[in-house]
């Protein structure tokens, strides 16, 4: 039975930071080209909700039992990232959840435990989300060459759109790059001696290797994706394996996204898989410290898909600039937000989870008006313990709304929108990921899962609502 | 027996409304109590029950939450003492209250005190922020007292074609007959191109579309039609009172029923009062009203869910100058909310001394000219609780 990628969602943070920007703030030069920023409102997890939810809303699979969450910057240190989002994108409570973690090259790691597990049977389908906000000490390389990004992958018999071919790793001791605990961001070796022997050396070993044990020369490969840190690292890799011109995209997404850690194997996968054409060899590569993952995969008649679904170009298009550099400070919390202490109850929040993190409202049996927030008094016809789960859909028109100045917020004034939702129900929530001028009756906005504040000590997630980006769609 | 026509209000007192950082929250309540004693001529040792109205006891360390917070400074113990608390219907919850307890018999001579103490803290701290640190943990993050009526004022902007200089006119109006009132937290006239100038808080809201946050409390004294008739005091008696709610303070925007242009809260609670007082036609037969102005688009919704006029047709009130002093139905002649402030368990009983000195004739500078029944109104949270009492002889 063959097994593959049978769907996938990408989410790319809509704000981008112009390195011009940065170098103007700086007085120095950087790379060309913008990075993508993550929004003060958002992190790994809700990253990741955003990439499955759209993989599972928009493709018609079966809801996977299994998730793999892989980031090296999930909001807990000590609490599983994967459980809040298979509640959120509606898995079943006996779903396998696990978290992968410790190392860049994560986003593959968790991709081959997928495929081993469907391909072993203990799961039916399985969804592989990658989620990443990586950034670096203010003024640096790092800062700017690093990206922030969300992929879901979903991995399954049915519906196959990228057969699984084969694997090749090379797990070596190497340190390059390192963050000990408490450090918000990573440390480099010197560049000249890790980037030689570190990613090229390496990486170029396990294409080698890899090509060699798949029975491939680089010119069967139509398709390449392999994740690099630096542009010169990349064409050395590709070269030396013999990968031909035509095959891999010219930039890593390195001036459009920047380099997104454990995301940046999967993002590259997705953008290739967007083009490929039945029968294509794929190759995906992803490097960590001293660990790389080579991965093949096989376009099926099903690969045209791939351009319909929420993909990598549909996202980079979906870019917003950034205003200043500042705001990008303060979205990281370089430039501290004013502390403030929300009310927040883990017992409220534990009963509410299907309405605040599902969205599910209630449809009442007897005369089907749909209320939300919850109620079990019907109110319209005032039935009692009457109704069924409604699930709310993700888009909406703006009925009203307001600017606010006053309500604290690192992206201000705050819109606040009240939306009609397509299929019924309403909701009345902040708007983000977009001017607050933007506000105004008729806007088509979606709904996105969001960090609001840290209230009793730990991150309270809800949702907002974003401007969708074409309005006449 | 039923309320209307039976119920007198002998008494009022009302302190300066204002930022009071020199008075505590009993300092108020005491002067408020006294004044009203001194108004009605009566011993305190005649309170036979008392209501106290506090929204907000946690802004002054929970005092006011509870009947305690009355009895022990003004010194009557060993009567019922009750706190109530209805958001911005608050003090209006008190006199009803009270009122009812006259009606059924029960008590003789009853005390109304509603007090709010909001400057012990930051303006951030006090209600018009309250979403921000306190209420549901994610329902209504980004929410904000203003925010929640600038909906309302752009979706009526959408649908009748007002703009800003609209609504401004409400704050010129309320603002100049705050500057004839002592007891007016603003006492100065203010320009249009004042409003429209000021700051924007939650747009179209700006700084001038907005009460502020303000200390103050009220009270007053109430008996039986036949005990002030026997007494031979300047009464007025409550002809009418409604309370009605409509959705929930944290949930109603998301109703679909719910149309942002008015609240059926208020329309709820004018029936009531209307079908009691035996009001079948508000414009004509009301002398004065007193509204609940928490933001200049409120009044003019008001208008509207008061029957004082069709809805849509509030805007056009307004600019043609029929709620003004000196027009046919003068609204807030106090100065409002806008200019009084809202000190929230005080405004209604505040809003009830107003319409009672202004049907006695004792209303000064800003009384109404034949002012024999008069109305006030609050709304609580976002529309959802609303208290309508019609007043008069």
């Amino acid at each position: 039975m063959a097994i593959g990628i049978t769907g996938f969602g990408v989410h790319i943070p809509r704000y981008r930071l112009s390195r011009s920007l940065v170098a103007k703030a700086w007085g120095t030069a950087f790379g060309p080209g913008d990075r993508a920023v993550a929004s003060f409102d958002e992190d790994a997890i809700t990253m990741a909700v955003s990439a499955v939810d759209s993989a599972l809303r928009e493709t018609d699979l079966a809801t996977p039992d299994s998730i793999y969450f892989a980031s090296t910057s999930a909001p807990y240190q000590e609490k599983q990232s994967s459980t809040l989002i298979a509640t959120v994108t509606g898995l079943d409570r006996t779903a396998s959840t696990s978290d992968v973690t410790g190392s860049l090259r994560a986003g593959t790691s968790a991709l081959k435990s997928a495929l081993d597990s469907v391909k072993a049977g203990s799961s039916t389908s399985s969804v592989v989300v990658s989620s990443e906000i990586r950034s670096g000490e203010p003024g640096t390389d790092a800062e700017q060459v690093s990206g922030d990004a969300a992929v879901a992958l979903i991995i399954g018999s049915d519906k196959v759109l990228a057969t699984f071919e084969g694997v090749y790793s090379i797990s070596e001791e190497f340190t390059d790059s390192w963050r000990v605990e408490n450090q918000p961001n990573s440390e480099k070796g010197d560049t000249a001696f890790v980037t030689a022997y570190g990613y090229q050396r390496i990486v170029r070993d396990a294409l080698k290797g890899a090509l060699k044990k798949f029975g491939l020369t680089g010119a069967d490969v139509a398709r390449v994706a392999v994740a690099a840190p630096d542009r010169r690292s990349y064409a050395a890799v590709l070269g030396a394996a013999g990968f031909v011109a035509g095959s891999y995209p010219d930039d890593p997404l390195l001036s459009t996204v920047g380099d997104t850690g454990a995301s940046a194997a999967p993002l590259l996968l997705v953008k290739v898989l967007e083009d490929a054409k039945p029968g294509d060899n794929i190759i995906v590569a992803a490097y960590g410290s001293g660990n790389c993952d080579v991965l093949w995969f096989k376009a099926t008649d099903l690969i045209d898909t791939a351009s319909k679904l929420r993909n990598v170009s549909k996202e980079v298009a979906a870019g917003r600039p950034l205003e200043n550099y500042e705001r990008f400070l303060s979205f990281r919390n370089v430039i501290e937000q004013e502390p403030l202490s929300p009310y927040s109850s883990l017992a409220m929040l534990w009963k509410e989870q299907k309405q605040d993190l599902r969205l599910l409202a209630t449809k009442c049996k007897a005369c089907g008006s749909v209320s939300f927030p919850r109620q079990r008094v019907c109110r319209q016809c005032r039935s009692l313990d009457n109704y069924e789960d409604f699930a709310l859909g993700r888009y909406g028109t703006v009925y009203t709304w307001t600017s606010d100045h006053l309500f604290p917020n690192p992206d201000p004034p705050t819109a606040m929108v009240v939306a009609d939702l397509d299929g019924g129900g309403r909701f009345y929530g902040q708007m983000t990921d977009a001017p607050a001028k933007l506000a105004k009756i008729g806007l088509k906005v979606e709904l996105t899962f969001r960090r609001l504040h840290e209230g009793g000590g730990y991150h309270n997630y809800f949702w907002k609502l974003r401007p969708i980006v074409d309005q006449d769609a | 027996m039923p309320i209307s026509d039976n119920v007198a209000i002998i008494g009022t007192g009302v302190t300066r409304f204002g930022e009071h950082f020199d008075l505590s929250y009993t300092d108020m309540l005491i002067d408020a109590a006294y004044e009203a004693y001194a108004d009605a001529g009566i011993d305190p040792g005649e309170i036979e029950a008392a209501w106290l109205g506090t929204a907000f006891p946690n802004l002054n360390g929970l005092l006011g939450d509870d009947g305690t917070s009355l009895s022990e400074p003004l010194n009557l113990p060993n009567i019922p003492v009750t706190r109530v608390a209805n958001l911005c219907a608050t003090g209006m919850e008190a006199v009803r209250a009270a009122a009812m307890a006259v009606a059924a018999g029960e008590y003789n001579m009853v005390l109304a005190v509603g007090c709010e103490k909001m400057r012990e803290v930051s303006p951030r701290g006090s209600l018009v922020s309250r979403h921000i640190v306190e209420t549901h943990p994610v329902l209504t993050k980004g929410r904000t007292a203003p925010g929640m009526f600038a909906v309302l004022a752009n979706r009526y902007f959408e649908e009748y074609g007002y703009d800003k200089s609209t609504i401004a006119q409400v704050a010129v109006k309320n603002h100049y007959n705050g500057s004839l009132n002592e007891k007016a937290h603003f006492r100065k006239a203010i320009t249009e191109d004042q409003v429209m100038k000021a700051p924007l808080i939650a747009d179209p809201l700006g700084l001038f579309d907005a009460c502020p946050t303000t200390d103050g409390a009220a009270a007053v004294i109430i008996t039986t039609k036949e005990i002030a008739e026997r007494l031979k005091k300047d009464y007025v008696l409550i002809k009418g009172a409604g309370v009605s709610t409509w959705g929930g303070y944290f949930t109603v925007q998301y109703r679909e029923d719910f149309d942002f242009l008015g609240f059926q809260a208020t329309r709820g609670a004018a029936a009531q009062a209307y079908r009691q007082a035996g009001i079948t036609n508000p414009a004509e037969q009301i002398d004065l009203v007193e509204c609940h102005d928490c933001f200049t688009i409120t009044e003019l919704i008001n208008y509207e869910d008061l029957g004082l006029c069709e809805r849509g047709e509030g805007g056009r009130l307004i600019k043609e100058g029929v709620t003004t002093l000196e027009g046919s139905l003068p609204v807030n002649p106090s100065g409002g909310l806008k200019a009084m402030g809202h000190p929230v368990g005080a405004t209604g009983v505040r809003m009830v001394s107003e319409v009672v000195n202004q049907v006695r004739g004792r209303a000064g500078k800003r009384q109404v000219r034949d002012a024999h029944l008069g109305v006030c109104h609050t709304l609580g949270g976002p529309g959802v609780v609303s208290a309508v009492m019609v007043l008069g002889r």
